[in-house]
């Protein structure tokens, strides 16, 4: 509790008002905290912008969410007509929605570039590994929020892609069909629904996404930000106890995320403008045909940032089924052989496997679809605990990580593409091993992230004064 | 505090009272959760539906919606009948055994998949992921379909492909023939769909 302070009777007006505040709520506390004497270090560079540019695609989303709401009627029989009306009736309508629109896709652009900078410059390391959880849990509940909104529109991609999700998790053995039931509130895709998904959309997701970001920055705020070298800069102090490598937030950095702001807002307002479908990849072309409960469009794919998670979705087959259970088995062989545990764990381990292989035996592939797809999401959670390597930063870890973490970049970008794709026979083997790859990356981390020789980390991070 | 003795009795009814509004606090999901099952004019809307097939021609197919789905009700040509036998060897489960409780009603585990040979009623729902299969009639080679190709229907989705009988060809992501919904004819010319005779 702090003392109440009294303010001289000459001082400025807006001084009194600032101390009255203060002495009712920590005002000048916390923008000290947050911003004005919170020490971030001086060598970031742009991938530092994305943060900063996610919250400010939050507060797009938000505020033409707004918006549109006020013109959106939730109803199966009146939706798809009520988003026509705010294209064509509503003043400034097209205008609000494109934003809201081109919002759902920068949001994950901005979102996918963040957790690329987290991943490579080992930003999840201790001690920060809630603030890549809540970062995940965030991500997780991004891909809630953009599913359900997509189905608003009520087009057949909306239609079609929903049901197909849906489905999914009907694929669940035993309470798959209820649960799929009780997500539809209906025998089919219908109005109820949309209703539920127009719920979860603009209020239940957004609170907890709100929630979780409130969360992810105080974390962040209590551990200090990494930077590029993956060097603590709370190692070195000055006198005063501020690190010697770090500025203030505000206003280096509060000054520095408006060039990255205006960066972003050319290019967002860009779209907006002359691209907002952006060739069928933001607004797919089949979503502007209504839906229809009795005919599928010719080829379904979801939009561009689920695809390489639906790229593996499709890529587990039954013949798919025998690659993994090999794996499943030669993880077990390993296991018994070389790990260093008592010979009970390894009774374990080869039990367990041989459970997991007549489980993966009986329940159909449809199933270890959806397993596999989740389980892409999911194992980002574990990656603090994943990687072993002695340094954070891929700039002091081997050459060959570097080019590791390109070929995953790339692999992403492949299923990427082929999730947009009809299916082929071709497509097919790359997704599968794009598949492997994926998972292989992450559940081989334990092992390949210790191998090689690392170079030296500097004690203080690389910056020239510019 | 620390030097204060424990009121073991008001700790006991405190656990106690404790427990019992954690209790109260999980039934309220009870409602909540209900809340997500369909709706008393969802379920009603389930309702069988009467349908005319006298205007049906051999060869053709009528679409009527029954609880939001797609229901096919098609009146098979002599040949497409005789299409099914041959194409027995190449289905995942000619026989309709797999799931028979919610695919395939009693009266319609035979080779036709129906109660009268000719008029097959299906659920026109990919047992995959739950897209409409579409129409592929035409016997003989053709696009994304075998050479010998018999008649039937293709997944747009994912390639799954159904002989005329709703059946589904092996090695395809589809795992179960199309449901078949319980029907009933009331007289020659009307069908009833969503109710048979055991209901």
């Amino acid at each position: 509790m702090a003392e109440f302070k009294d303010i001289s009777p000459n001082a400025p007006a807006a001084d009194k008002a600032l101390n009255w505040i203060d002495n009712r709520f920590p005002l000048s506390k916390m923008f000290k905290e947050h911003m004005s004497e919170y020490y971030a270090p001086k060598n970031f560079n742009f991938l530092y912008f994305f943060g900063a540019l996610s919250l400010l695609v939050l507060v797009i989303q938000i505020l033409t969410g707004i918006f549109l709401v006020m013109h959106y009627k939730p109803d199966a029989s009146q939706a798809f007509a009520s988003v026509e009306y705010i294209m064509r009736d509503v003043p400034w309508g097209w205008l609000i929605r494109y934003m809201h629109s081109t919002g759902a896709s920068a949001f994950f652009v901005v979102v996918y570039m963040h957790m690329f900078r987290g991943l490579i410059y080992g930003s999840y390391r201790k001690p920060r590994e809630l603030v890549w959880l809540f970062g995940c849990a965030i991500f997780l509940a991004l891909m809630g929020e953009a599913f359900m909104g997509y189905l608003l529109p009520w087009g057949q991609m909306s239609y079609w892609g929903a049901q197909v999700i849906v489905n999914l998790f009907s694929a669940i053995p035993f309470i798959g069909p209820d649960l799929a039931l009780l997500i539809r509130g209906d025998y089919v895709v219908g109005d109820a629904t949309l209703n539920r998904f127009f719920s979860f959309h603009v209020i239940a997701v957004p609170l907890v996404l709100l929630g979780l970001v409130v969360a992810h920055i105080i974390a962040l705020h209590e551990v200090g930000s990494n930077n590029p070298d993956g060097v603590e800069i709370k190692a070195n102090k000055d006198a005063s106890g501020k690190p010697l490598d770090g500025i203030p937030f505000h206003p280096y950095y509060s000054v520095h995320d408006l060039m990255g702001v205006i960066g972003f807002l050319l290019v967002f307002c860009a779209i907006i403008f002359f691209a907002p479908e952006f060739g069928g990849y933001f607004l797919e072309y089949n979503n502007f045909i209504p839906a229809d409960p009795l005919k599928t469009p010719l080829h379904i794919a979801p939009v561009w940032y689920f695809t390489p998670y639906y790229s593996m979705l499709r890529a587990i087959t039954s013949e798919m089924m025998y690659a993994l259970i090999v794996c499943v088995l030669a993880a077990a062989y390993l296991g018994a052989t070389r790990a260093k545990i008592s010979s009970f764990f390894k009774a374990v381990v080869v039990g367990g496997a041989v459970l997991l292989v007549v489980v993966m035996l009986a329940i159909d592939a449809k199933f270890w679809g959806v397993v596999v797809m989740g389980g892409a999401v999911v194992i980002l959670f574990f990656l603090p605990w994943l990687d072993n390597c002695a340094v954070k930063s891929i700039r002091y870890r081997p050459d060959w990580h570097v080019y590791l973490y390109a070929i995953f970049v790339i692999n992403f970008f492949v299923l990427g593409y082929l999730g947009i794709q009809p299916p082929s026979s071709i497509g097919e083997r790359v997704s599968q091993l794009g598949t492997l790859f994926y998972f292989g990356f992450f559940l081989l981390m334990p092992w390949w992230s210790r191998m090689g020789d690392t170079k030296p980390v500097p004690d203080r991070v690389n910056f020239t004064a510019h | 505090m620390s030097d204060t003795t424990v009121d073991t009795d008001k700790r006991t009814w405190l656990i106690a009272s404790g427990c019992a509004g954690a209790v109260g606090g999980a039934a309220v999901a009870v409602p909540f959760i209900s809340a997500f099952s369909p709706s008393e004019r969802a379920k009603a809307a389930g309702a069988a539906v009467e349908v005319d097939i006298s205007a049906i021609k051999p060869g053709e197919k009528l679409t009527v919606e029954w609880r939001g789905k797609p229901v096919w009700i098609i009146r098979r040509t002599p040949e497409q009948l005789e299409a099914l036998k041959k194409v027995e060897s190449q289905l995942a489960d000619p026989e309709s055994k797999r799931n028979p409780a919610e695919l395939t009603p009693e009266y319609a585990r035979n080779q036709a998949r129906s109660i009268k040979p000719e008029f097959f009623v299906g659920v026109g729902i990919c047992s995959h992921l739950g897209c409409s299969p579409s129409d592929k009639f035409q016997m003989g080679p053709q696009a994304s379909l075998p050479d010998d190709w018999q008649g039937g229907f293709l997944c747009p989705c994912h390639g799954s492909t159904f002989d005329m009988a709703g059946r589904v060809f092996k090695n395809k992501p589809a795992p179960d023939n199309l449901e078949v919904p319980p029907h009933m004819y009331i007289s020659d010319t009307r069908l009833l769909i969503g109710e048979d005779t055991k209901a």
